[in-house]
Parts: structure tokens; C-alpha cells; sequence
């Protein structure tokens, strides 16, 4: 699971670089000489991260921390990088990324969904959520690090079930699959991207029509996808291009954008207003606040419309976040 | 035409227009398969085996073939052949793979299998390239050695070219099928430049 952009984020303040304080506590040593009883009052000593687990899949550093209740997985630490996820330990069920919280958006669309795929485990808060709220849905998890699955079930209260499975494999390949095997899903989360690299391969035109032919007539698609640099438009035309149109989904507090489409025309406002009224006391305990997303579902297109499209062909995914020519 | 009529800069250049292209299509070769066998390191696994097995039976055949009769017309042909064996991969690619992902359920073998059936000719001939361009330079017992290392040294620098070019910029610039239509061309026009140089030393060989 994803990723890259909760925790560049300063109003949510994920400081995912190792080693660095809160706010409150760099300011506060940082005036130490001008009013030191006040500093003192006011910087509580951080919590130090400790790392509870450490180790090296072939295709990442996996790092488990815990800041107080704050547990969060993170990849390429010596990057100087990126929480995939936290869970507060006091209170596994809530969910502490904005992102996390917004490809619930999703259910604006489908309220109901009976099976359900989601591409990129993480620490398995969204798959957990969905199982929560959803006991008799069928969920395939797909994750192409055993390790991953690993970290998620012995740190991050993650557990297969009878109706949760989890297949370690390449997202593309399981997704072609099933639809080989005429597998469809009505609820379709992509969480497949790390903020460190990549998957060139699940972000073309013709993933996205694999994607389709696995999504049933009446299901929805949520992929978080990136917020920043000219990918944005590059991912945005391709989108486009599959399905016409869909709703653009960001908040300030996130640097993530998430991606909400379906087969059929997307509904009026008002109808996902009144879902949101339905699901608001059962996506409670998770934080999630279903009632204000409605309104903050965009389908203006504030994207380079001339962008070139992301195809099998031609997807240099990681040069074009970096910004390269 | 005999061994000798091609001059030391233009074997040179085509060694390193060989070992670029090696290259290019290596760095390619995730492309093409991640769409049926995932973008995982197995899949970089499976081509670089191919690759290598390739390249060795490459330079076996290309050094056995390089002692009988070494001309510029059988150099030349290695070129435009694997230029030629290139076009598979540009035309057949979905038809060759998705059979095999069909029958072959894990990826791992699925891309060994791809890898040998689409990489595995145009490398090898690609391969024959260096021992037979070490044949056609070298004139006495005494300087092979250095032959074969000035060789070495250009085929080898092309394939750094050919892999940086490729992973940094070509995949910025065209569609994977654009480069490797360039890269048959560039095959192509080296075995051309190899008939017309050797005929060429043949014409003032003979005024």
C-alpha cells in the first residue's frame, strides 16, 4: 500500500524522515535561549520512534516504528522515507492517513459491495476496514511482497479469513487472470504504488481496460494515484481516456488524489449526499467523515489535457514524477 | 573479399553498434513482458539468464564460424540477421506471449519462457558479432591480444551507451516499438556500411 504523499504532508504532519522531531519540539529547542521557562512548559520531550522491526525483502527495507501508540511500516528508510502506514495501536480500527480514509469514497458509488479486490496490501488497514464493515464480501488482496504480508500480519493486526484472502503476486498478472477467468470485482481499490518507485506497468492504458473487463457493470474503481509533478497529467489523460470521466478526489490535508470510476455515467451530487447520510454512523469508528466528501468530488479537469497518454508503449512513470525531459 | 578488407575504425564501430543494441533490447525486455509477467525481479531474472545463455553460445558459434573463411559478407550477415530477429519482438510480441501465459501459470517461468523464445535468437547472433570481429582484425599471433581488447573495450563500452540511452532517455522519447525499430535499423544499416566498406577496400585493392 501507498504511500508517498500523506507524509510530506504538513497539516497532517506524518514527519516520516527518521530522526525528525514534531514541530512544536524543533521550535521549542530552537527559542530555548530566549525563553527557556516557556520552552520548557511548552516542548514536551518527543516520543522517541523506536524500532520495533526491521528487514529486507528483494524489493525494499521494511521498517516497523512505533512513536507512542503510533506504529507505522516504512520503506527505504535510509532513503529518508515514506510511512505506507500507521495504525494507533489503542485504536487498530481507525484510520490514521486522510488517503486511507478517502478511497472509502468509494462507497458513495457502490454502498454495498459484495467482492472486492484491493491491489497493494500496506499494513492492511484498508482490506481491514472493508472485512469490518463488509463480513460476507469476498475480498482478494493482492501484494507482490511476502514480506509485506508478513510485517502486516505480525505488526499491523492484519489476518486472512475465510473471506479475505491474500495472493502474493504482480497486481497486472493477477488482474489479467481474472479476467481470463471472467472474475469481476464491484469494488476495486489501487494502492499499488510506494512513493519510492513505480509500477510503470499499472499505470498504462492498457492496465486500466484489464481493470475494466474485472470490474462488474454496477462496480467502482478507487485508485490512489499522484497529486505532484507532471505525472499528475500524464495519469490523468490516461484515466480519462479509459473512462471518460471520473471524480477527481483530493484534500488539502493529503497529497494524495484519488481517482473514483465506474463503467456507468457517474450519479448527481444529491444521490451521493444521501449515501453519505446512510453510510455516516457506520464509517464512524474508522474517522472516516463520509458526509464531507461529497462535495469535494471534482470532475473539473485542472490537468494538461494535451499530456501524452501512459500506454504499454510509452510509460516512463518514474522519470516523469521526477520531471525529467 | 577476405578477412582483411574491412579497416581497424569500422570494425570497431560496428562492435560497438552490436554491443548497444544488445543492450537497448535487454533494457527493454521488462517492458515487454510486464503487461503478462509483471514488472518483479524474477522477470529481470529471467531475461538476463536468457541474455547470458545467449551471448555464450554466441561467442562459441561466432568463434567457431570466424575460423573458416573470416569475409565481410558473413560478418555482414550477422547484423541484418539479428536486425531482422528483432522484428518478432516488435510484430509477434502478444501473440507470442499470451499463449504462454496462458499455460503457464507462475510468472517466473512464464517470463524464462518468453524471454527464451523472443530474446534468446537475436542475442545469440548478436553474440557471434565480437569473436568474428576479433578474426577479421587480427593479423598475427602477436597483437590477438590486444585485438581482442580493444574490441572487448568498444563492444562494452556500446552496451554502457546502449543501456544508459535506453533506460534514461529513449523510454522518455518513444514507444518501446519505436526503439526497437530503430535498433533493427541501426542493425540493419551496419550490415550495409559493412558490404560497402569491404567492397569499396576491394575496388582500391585493386586500381
Amino acid at each position: 500500500m501507498n504511500l508517498f504523499l500523506d507524509n510530506h504532508s504538513p497539516l497532517e504532519g506524518e514527519s516520516a524522515k527518521r530522526g525528525q522531531r514534531p514541530k512544536l519540539s524543533r521550535w521549542g529547542v530552537r527559542s530555548l535561549g530566549i525563553a527557556p521557562a516557556l520552552c520548557l512548559a511548552l516542548a514536551a520531550p518527543p516520543a522517541a520512534a523506536e524500532i520495533i522491526h526491521q528487514e529486507r525483502s528483494i524489493y525494499r527495507d521494511i521498517v516497523v516504528d512505533q512513536t507512542g501508540p503510533r506504529r507505522c511500516l516504512i520503506f527505504n528508510v535510509h532513503r529518508g522515507d515514506r510511512n505506507q502506514t500507521c495504525v494507533d495501536v489503542d485504536d487498530p480500527e481507525k484510520l490514521v492517513f486522510t488517503y486511507t480514509r478517502m478511497t472509502f469514497a468509494g462507497l458513495l458509488l457502490q454502498p454495498r459491495p459484495q467482492r472486492i479486490l484491493v491491489a497493494g496490501l500496506g499494513g492492511g488497514s484498508i482490506p481491514l476496514a472493508l472485512s469490518d464493515l463488509f463480513p460476507d464480501a469476498r475480498i482478494d488482496v493482492v501484494e507482490i511482497d511476502q514480506a509485506v504480508v508478513n510485517v502486516a500480519e505480525e505488526f499491523f493486526f492484519f489476518a486472512e479469513t475465510d473471506n479475505m484472502q491474500v495472493t502474493v503476486a504482480d497486481a497486472r498478472n493477477f488482474i489479467k487472470r481474472r479476467g481470463l477467468e471472467g472474475t469481476q470485482y464491484d469494488y476495486i481499490v489501487l494502492d499499488a504504488f510506494t512513493g519510492d518507485y513505480i509500477p510503470e506497468h499499472l499505470m498504462t492504458r492498457e492496465f486500466l481496460r484489464e481493470v475494466q473487463t474485472v470490474l462488474a457493470p454496477d462496480g467502482v474503481l478507487i485508485a490512489n494515484t499522484f497529486s505532484t509533478s507532471r505525472l499528475y497529467d500524464h495519469e490523468s489523460v490516461t484515466y480519462q481516456f479509459v473512462f471518460d470521466e471520473f471524480y477527481n478526489f483530493k484534500l488539502r490535508r493529503s497529497g494524495n488524489r484519488i481517482i473514483i470510476a465506474r463503467h456507468a455515467p457517474l450519479p448527481p451530487r444529491d444521490e451521493l449526499r444521501q449515501r453519505s447520510r446512510e453510510l455516516e454512523d457506520s464509517l464512524s469508528k474508522y474517522g472516516i467523515p463520509i458526509t464531507q466528501y461529497p462535495s469535494r468530488l471534482s470532475t473539473r479537469i485542472d490537468w494538461n489535457m494535451g499530456s501524452r497518454l501512459l500506454t504499454d508503449q510509452y510509460s516512463p512513470a518514474n522519470l516523469l514524477r521526477d520531471g525529467h525531459r | 573479399m577476405n578477412a582483411r578488407s574491412l579497416s581497424r575504425p569500422v570494425v570497431a564501430c560496428m562492435a560497438f553498434i552490436g554491443g548497444f543494441c544488445i543492450m537497448t533490447v535487454e533494457m527493454l525486455g521488462v517492458r515487454i513482458m510486464s503487461p503478462y509477467f509483471g514488472g518483479s525481479q524474477y522477470v529481470w531474472g529471467s531475461i538476463i539468464t536468457v541474455f547470458m545463455l545467449a551471448l555464450a553460445l554466441g561467442y562459441l558459434l561466432g568463434g567457431r564460424l570466424s575460423t573458416r573463411r573470416p569475409n565481410p559478407v558473413v560478418y555482414a550477415l550477422f547484423f541484418v540477421g539479428a536486425g531482422l530477429l528483432c522484428l518478432p519482438l516488435i510484430l509477434l510480441a502478444d501473440s507470442i506471449m499470451h499463449p504462454i501465459f496462458l499455460a503457464v501459470p507462475d510468472p517466473r517461468y512464464g517470463s524464462l519462457i518468453a524471454s527464451v523464445v523472443m530474446f534468446f535468437a537475436p542475442t545469440c547472433i548478436l553474440g557471434m558479432i565480437s569473436p568474428y570481429s576479433v578474426r577479421l582484425l587480427v593479423e598475427h599471433r602477436d597483437h590477438s591480444g590486444s585485438m581482442a581488447g580493444l574490441l572487448f573495450f568498444v563492444s562494452t563500452i556500446g552496451s554502457a551507451a546502449g543501456t544508459l540511452g535506453t533506460s534514461f532517455y529513449f523510454v522518455l522519447w518513444l514507444e518501446v516499438n519505436q526503439i526497437l525499430w530503430c535498433a533493427a535499423l541501426a542493425l540493419a544499416a551496419a550490415g550495409a556500411i559493412i558490404l560497402l566498406s569491404a567492397y569499396f577496400s576491394v575496388l582500391r585493392g585493386v586500381k
